[in-house]
């Protein structure tokens, strides 16, 4: 899983949707790895204004790369800046998350990730 | 003389209701000003009209049902009109071939011509004047005469087709893909995984391209994920059953497939999750918003479970007051790594809400979903195509099987300010609730029953 996944991810109890502490939910003991990928400059901006700078800021430091600044970049500075870029393109598409925990900051529940496979599903009493 | 010319698409006559709706699809994706000035689902020709050469061979390069593309130089009933029609609108562009390397064929659909007769309505095209080295191989450009003939005419005894097409080839489609990604020959599949052929189908109508983020809430063994990547897409995908994800946790795993392919550089993430409680964020539905915050996909692709080869099924219990026991052990259980959280069957027609609502709530404006359902082939026990206030239907396309069909719908996410508010409050007021698996699926309930129309009451013999 990326860690672009990440910043998609909410925990998935339903009474946390509403706890701005539900995202993004933080990685513990975490794995990773890293793939060769071909920079695709269309695809950072195009996903510029859907992430949740905050988020990934905090997803960033949290999985110990250096951190972010504290705004996110206007399409015309990611355009322009090809060390933003590609560290950008590094976190988000070439690091993979591959064994761990992802915890919800919220109610606290811990939802295992196997061979970069997160699982989502809930007991009966959580749905 | 005629300023603009139009094109001919040579398309396969299979899938025929597919067909149209690609090729628009297809020019939303390349940002081509398409016209179509004539189709049939009853015939492989369709003339369009474009803005340039460069416009067709872009419109075609990514379609799987479209076999070519052509500049179409004169069309008519007979081999008299269509060269009345090339002396008349092209004899400005005779000139440019006249030393060229190049190659005549005739492409006779639903009929055959003898050698001989080949030869003679060829040399019927002497007037062109082109001197260049005729080339079978690597011409430097291919004369086509389409003929159009009425099915099964050598048995009925008709001389000539019913309609003749000449151009000049252009470009070629992409139905080498659908061989390239060939269940037969994939690493990992499943009972119920998409063909490859439907599947690109269904990415070209999603507008799956390279910058873009697809998902699919129901992936399986990744047939959509796969077939989005392969257009350069990134994608995304959930199912219900990690193990479908997972495989045998060797070669024979999603991630597996995208490695065959050379496509995992293209695969987002997959995780276990539940479309009716999933983890992915969501934008509350609102009137006034900028289309993209809040929203991540720009598409949605699935197949969801029809509940008949595979069970549909949710988070839950069926019966919470029957079966406290299996609550109370989960609540016990649930943190310990081999738990297997218990389901409960779930409606299809809730199911093709949940997936509308959800494409509501993370479709950038003017993203796409695209899915298929099933439906009976009689007209009485027919389902309707589900609405949804924040997304406007653009095509239905069928694929009819012996007594049931399946439909892949289209739809576009519409920007916030031309949703009406109204049908908004009017939808939330309809929603279906039941408890077994036949009560929550219509579909399920007549294919067990062999799709047999209800009784009719018999009236007496007079």
């Amino acid at each position: 899983m990326k860690v672009l996944t990440l910043n998609f991810l909410t925990c998935a109890v339903r009474a946390c949707k509403s706890s701005s502490d539900s995202f993004p939910l933080h990685p513990k003991d975490a794995e990773l790895a890293s793939d060769d990928v071909e920079v695709n400059p269309q695809l950072l901006v195009n996903l510029l204004p859907r992430l949740d700078w905050k988020a990934l800021r905090t997803t960033s430091a949290e999985l110990g790369f250096p951190q972010l600044p504290e705004q996110p970049p206007t399409i015309e500075e990611l355009q322009a800046d090809e060390k933003t870029l590609k560290d950008l393109h590094s976190l988000l598409m070439e690091t993979n998350l591959m064994e761990g925990k992802l915890v919800c900051g919220h109610c606290g529940h811990e939802y295992a990730v196997r061979e970069g496979i997160p699982n989502f599903l809930l007991p009966s009493h959580l749905v | 003389m005629a300023e603009k010319l139009d094109y001919l698409i040579r398309f396969s006559q299979s899938h025929e209701t597919f067909r149209l709706p690609e090729i628009q699809a297809l020019a939303v994706i390349e940002g081509v000003d398409l016209e179509v000035v004539s189709y049939s689902l009853e015939s492989p020709f369709c003339i369009v009209r474009l803005t340039s050469e460069d416009a067709a061979r872009k419109l075609i390069r990514r379609s799987i049902l479209a076999m070519a593309i052509h500049e179409l130089w004169g069309h008519g009933p007979d081999l008299s009109a269509v060269h009345a029609q090339v002396k008349f609108n092209t004899p400005h562009l005779w000139a440019q071939y006249l030393e060229v390397s190049f190659k005549f064929t005739i492409d006779s659909y639903q009929g055959s011509r003898s050698a001989q007769e080949k030869v003679d309505i060829i040399n019927s095209f002497a007037y062109l004047g082109f001197a260049g080295p005729i080339k079978m191989r690597g011409a430097d450009q291919e004369f086509i005469l389409f003929e159009d003939w009425i099915f099964n005419s050598t048995p009925l005894g008709i001389p000539d087709p019913k309609h003749f097409y000449f151009g000049r080839y252009l470009g070629t489609g992409a139905r080498d893909l659908p061989k390239k990604l060939d269940l037969k020959k994939r690493r990992y599949i499943s009972t119920t995984s998409m063909d490859a052929e439907l599947a690109l189908v269904t990415a070209n109508l999603a507008l799956a391209a390279p910058g873009k983020i697809m998902y699919d809430p129901f992936c399986g063994t990744g047939s959509f994920p796969i077939a989005c990547a392969q257009f350069g897409a990134v994608a995304f995908g959930s199912d219900i059953d990690g193990r479908s994800i997972r495989g045998d946790e060797k070669k024979k795993t999603l991630r597996g497939n995208f490695e065959q392919y050379g496509l995992v550089g293209c695969l987002g993430g997959v995780f276990t999750a539940d479309l009716t409680n999933t983890p992915i964020r969501k934008a509350a539905l609102r009137y006034d918003g900028d289309g993209v915050t809040g929203r991540v996909f720009d598409g949605i692709v699935c197949d969801p479970p029809y509940g008949v080869r595979e069970g549909l099924r949710v988070l839950g219990v069926r019966d919470p007051e029957k079966c406290p026991w299996v609550i109370t052990k989960g609540k016990e259980m649930y943190k310990q790594a081999d738990f297997i959280p218990p389901r409960k069957p779930y409606g299809f027609l809730a199911m093709l809400d949940d997936i509308l609502q959800f494409s509501a709530q993370t479709l950038v404006d003017n993203g796409r979903v695209s899915f298929w359902m099933p439906t009976a082939n009689d007209e009485d026990q027919e389902m309707p195509v589900p609405a949804h206030p924040y997304l406007e239907t653009l095509s239905v396309c069928t694929q009819v099987f012996n007594k049931w069909s399946r439909r892949l719908i289209t739809y576009r996410r519409i920007p916030d300010a031309e949703v009406d508010p109204e049908a908004m409050k009017a939808y939330e007021a309809n929603k279906a609730v039941g408890k077994t698996a036949d009560e929550l699926n219509p579909f399920r309930k007549a294919y067990f029953e062999g799709f047999q129309t209800p009784p009719t009451p018999a009236t007496p013999p007079n």
